[in-house]
C-alpha cells in the first residue's frame, strides 16, 4: 500500500511538472518570433552571408532584441550556396524548425528553390540579396518579398547610362547562372534601347575564376567598354586580372555594384571603376550616417550593401509584424503591412512594387582611394518590370 | 580572331594544359602502376593550394612556401600510402572508391576546421608580379609564363626519371607485370610508396603554383579531380605521355571553346573525350 501511494504521488508530481513545463514552453512560444536565417557561411559568398546576418541582427538589437514586442529567436543554417541542397535546407527550416519567416539567401539558384518551398508552404520569405528577376517575376508569390533588388535594376540603369554617354560597342561577360545572365539581359535592354550594340556575349561557369581566355578575346575585339557581372572574391579577382592584362588603361570596365564591393582587396587595380547599385558609400544622409555609425560600433567593420539589405529585411518584417499586432500567424496582415510600408532604409526610403520588389534609386559609384564613392543618381525610383508576374 | 590573339590564346591553352598535366600525371601514375582509383587526388591539389596560402602568409614568400611545401606533400603522400593505401592493393575498386571518397570528406572538413571556409588569395612573388606588353591593348602576366616554364621543366624531369633511371625502369616494369618484378627481388612495396608520394607531390605542387591565379577556396579539388580523370581517360590509363597529350588537348579545347563556342563551352571538353574514346576506346596512348 505504501508503495502504491508513493508511486501515485510520484505520478502526480510528474504530471504537474509536465504540465507546467509545457505551459512554460507555450508561454515562451507566444512571446517569440522564429527567424530562419538561410544564408551562405562558407564558400565564395561567406562574407555576404555574414554581413546580411549582422545587418539583420543590428536592427533587431536596436529594437531591444524584439520585433513588435516579440523576442526574436534565430535558426541559422549554412546553405553553402549549393542549389542542389536548397530545397532540402529550406524545407527543414519550414517544417522541422517551423520558422515564422525565412530570410535567405545570396545565391539566386538557391533562393529560387527556397522561394518555391516558401510559396507552396505559405511561409513568409524575405530575400535579402538574391537578385534573380523570377523571384519577383514569374515566380512571384504573396509570401515572397525582397529587401534587395532585381538583377534587372542596376544593370538596366547602367545600360541606359552608357548609351547616354554615346558608347557604341560593348562586350559582356558574366557567370553563367540566372543572376549573371539576367544582369547581362538587363544591361543589353537598356543599352540597345539607347542605340548601343553588344559585340559579343560571353560567360563562364560559377564560381570559375580563370578569366585569361576571355581577357584575350576582349583585347582582340577592342570594344568601347566591357560590362561584366561577378561578385564576392571572384569580382576582386576579375578586376585584378583585368588590370594585370593591361586592359584597364585602354577599355573601361563597368558592371553592377557587386563588382566593386570588395574595393580594398583589389588594391590599386580597381581605381576609377564605375558601377551601379541601389546603395553607395558617402550618401551622407542622416539615416545612412546613423546606420553606419551603429554598424561600425557593433561589429568594428564598415557596413556594405549586403548589411543594408539584411538590415532592411528586418525592417520589412518588423513593419509587417506591427500591422499584425505582433502575431506571426496572421500572415495576411503581415503581407498587407509590408506591402503598404515605406521602408526607412539607409539607402533612402523605398516602397515595394506589386511584385514585392523595392522601388528604389540606382546610384552610380566610382572607386576612389579604395572606397565606393557616390557619383550621382542614374535612375530615380526605378521599378522592376516584374515580367511574368500575375499578382 | 586575329593572329596575335590566336597566339595569346595558344599561350593560355598551353599554360592551362601544362598545369592540368601536373595534376593528372600523378593520378595516372597511381592508377596505372598501383591500380588504385584515387578520388582523393583532387584533395591533394587543394591541400597544395592551402599549403601555399598558409606558408606564404607565414613566411611572406611563395617560393619559400613551395620549397617547404614539396617535402611536406611527399611526407603526406608516404604516410597515407603506409597508413591506408597499402591495404588497398589487393582489394577491388569499389573499396578503393569508398576509402578515397571518404578521404575527400575528411580533408575538406579538416580544411574547414584548420583554415576556415573563406576564399583566400595568394600573393604573386614580387619579382614575377608584372606583365609583358604583347599587343597594343593586351599584356600578359609574367607569373603565368613562369608557371608554364616550371611545368615544362617538370615534364622533362619526369620523362628523364621514367625513361632513364633505375627507378623509372622499375616503375615501367611494375606497370607491366607486378609479379615478375617482385620475383626479381625488387621491393615493390617501397616502390609503390615512392610513386604514391610522387603523385601526391605533383598534385600538391600544381595546387601551389595555381594558388595565386585561381585563388584558394573550399571544394577547389573537386572540379580539378573531374577534369583530371577526363585527361587520364583521354590519354590512356597509366600513360604519362598520354596524360601530357590529353592535358594539352583539353587545355586547347577548353580555352578556344570558351571564346569560339561560348554556348557549349561547358561541355566541349566532354565532347572531345567522347570523340577520342569512339576513335580509340583505350585512350590515345595505352601504356607508359
Amino acid at each position: 500500500m505504501k508503495n502504491t501511494t508513493s508511486l501515485f504521488r510520484k505520478a502526480v508530481v510528474g504530471a504537474a511538472l509536465t504540465v507546467s513545463a509545457s505551459a512554460f514552453s507555450l508561454a515562451q512560444a507566444a512571446d517569440t518570433v522564429k527567424v530562419g536565417l538561410m544564408l551562405p557561411y562558407t564558400g565564395t559568398f561567406a562574407a555576404l552571408g555574414n554581413a546580411i546576418t549582422n545587418g539583420f541582427k543590428l536592427y533587431v538589437e536596436e529594437n531591444g532584441g524584439e520585433l513588435a514586442g516579440r523576442k526574436v529567436e534565430y535558426v541559422v543554417v549554412d546553405d553553402e550556396s549549393n542549389p542542389a541542397r536548397a530545397t532540402e535546407v529550406a524545407r527543414r527550416l519550414v517544417t522541422r524548425d517551423k520558422v515564422d519567416v525565412l530570410v535567405g539567401t545570396v545565391h539566386s539558384g538557391v533562393a529560387l528553390a527556397a522561394a518555391r518551398v516558401a510559396a507552396s508552404t505559405k511561409t513568409l520569405m524575405i530575400v535579402p540579396n538574391a537578385g534573380a528577376n523570377d523571384l519577383t517575376g514569374t515566380l512571384c508569390s504573396p509570401y515572397v518579398f525582397r529587401s534587395s533588388f532585381s538583377a534587372w535594376q542596376p544593370s538596366y540603369a547602367m545600360g541606359e547610362e552608357l548609351a547616354r554617354r554615346g558608347l557604341k560597342n560593348v562586350v559582356t561577360l558574366a557567370w553563367n547562372y540566372s543572376f549573371g545572365t539576367e544582369s547581362v539581359a538587363g544591361f543589353t535592354e537598356g543599352f540597345t534601347q539607347g542605340g548601343g550594340t553588344i559585340v559579343k556575349d560571353m560567360s563562364l561557369p560559377f564560381p570559375n575564376v580563370e578569366f585569361q581566355p576571355f581577357l584575350t578575346e576582349i583585347a582582340s575585339l577592342k570594344p568601347d567598354a566591357v560590362f561584366v557581372f561577378f561578385a564576392g572574391a571572384g569580382a576582386a579577382k576579375f578586376v585584378s586580372d583585368y588590370a594585370a592584362a593591361g586592359l584597364n588603361t585602354s577599355i573601361p570596365l563597368f558592371g553592377p555594384g557587386f563588382l566593386s564591393e570588395d574595393a580594398v582587396a583589389m588594391g590599386g587595380a580597381g581605381e576609377g571603376l564605375q558601377t551601379t547599385l541601389h546603395y553607395a558609400e558617402g550618401l551622407d544622409t542622416e539615416r545612412d550616417n546613423a546606420f553606419r555609425t551603429a554598424y561600425a560600433a557593433a561589429y568594428s567593420a564598415q557596413p556594405d550593401v549586403y548589411a543594408v539589405q539584411g538590415y532592411d529585411a528586418a525592417q520589412m518584417y518588423h513593419a509587417g509584424l506591427q500591422a499584425a499586432s505582433g502575431d506571426p500567424s496572421r500572415k495576411e496582415d503581415i503581407i498587407q503591412g509590408i506591402q503598404s510600408a515605406t521602408i526607412d532604409s539607409p539607402r533612402g526610403s523605398f516602397t515595394l512594387s506589386r511584385a514585392h520588389n523595392p522601388v528604389q534609386n540606382i546610384y552610380l559609384r566610382e572607386i576612389k582611394d579604395g572606397k565606393n564613392v557616390i557619383v550621382g543618381v542614374v535612375s530615380e525610383s526605378l521599378e522592376d518590370p516584374a515580367r511574368g508576374c500575375s499578382m | 580572331m586575329d593572329f596575335a590573339s590566336f597566339l595569346i590564346q595558344t599561350l593560355n591553352s598551353l599554360q592551362y594544359g601544362l598545369l592540368l598535366f601536373l595534376v593528372a600525371s600523378g593520378l595516372t601514375l597511381v592508377f596505372g602502376i598501383m591500380g588504385i582509383i584515387n578520388l582523393a587526388h583532387g584533395s591533394f591539389y587543394m591541400i597544395g593550394a592551402y599549403i601555399a596560402f598558409v606558408l606564404t602568409s607565414a613566411t611572406g614568400s611563395l617560393m619559400l612556401a613551395i620549397a617547404l611545401g614539396i617535402p611536406l606533400a611527399l611526407a603526406i603522400g608516404a604516410f597515407l600510402e603506409w597508413a591506408l593505401f597499402s591495404h588497398l592493393y589487393k582489394r577491388d575498386h569499389l573499396e578503393q572508391v569508398l576509402l578515397t571518397f571518404g578521404l575527400i570528406l575528411i580533408f575538406e572538413q579538416l580544411r574547414s576546421i584548420l583554415i576556415g571556409d573563406d576564399v583566400h588569395g595568394v600573393a604573386i612573388p614580387a619579382f614575377l608580379d608584372m606583365s609583358i606588353q604583347l599587343t597594343e591593348v593586351m599584356s600578359y602576366p609574367v607569373y603565368r609564363l613562369a608557371i608554364s616554364a616550371v611545368c615544362i621543366v617538370l615534364a622533362i624531369a619526369l620523362y628523364y626519371v621514367i625513361q632513364r633511371t633505375r627507378l623509372g625502369m622499375m616503375i615501367r616494369a611494375g606497370n607491366d607485370d607486378r609479379t615478375m618484378v617482385e620475383a626479381l627481388g625488387i621491393n615493390i612495396n617501397m616502390m609503390y610508396r615512392v610513386v604514391f608520394a610522387l603523385g601526391v607531390a605533383l598534385a600538391a605542387l600544381a595546387g601551389m603554383l595555381a594558388a595565386p591565379i585561381s585563388s584558394v577556396y573550399p571544394n577547389m579539388g573537386s572540379s580539378v579531380l573531374i577534369i583530371s580523370f577526363v585527361v587520364v581517360v583521354i590519354g590512356g590509363i597509366g600513360s604519362v605521355w598520354g596524360a601530357l597529350v590529353a592535358a594539352l588537348i583539353v587545355g586547347f579545347a577548353d580555352t578556344f571553346g570558351k571564346v569560339l563556342l561560348p554556348e557549349i563551352s561547358g561541355m566541349i571538353v566532354y565532347l572531345v573525350m567522347a570523340v577520342v574514346l569512339l576513335w580509340r576506346p583505350e585512350g590515345i596512348l595505352k601504356k607508359a
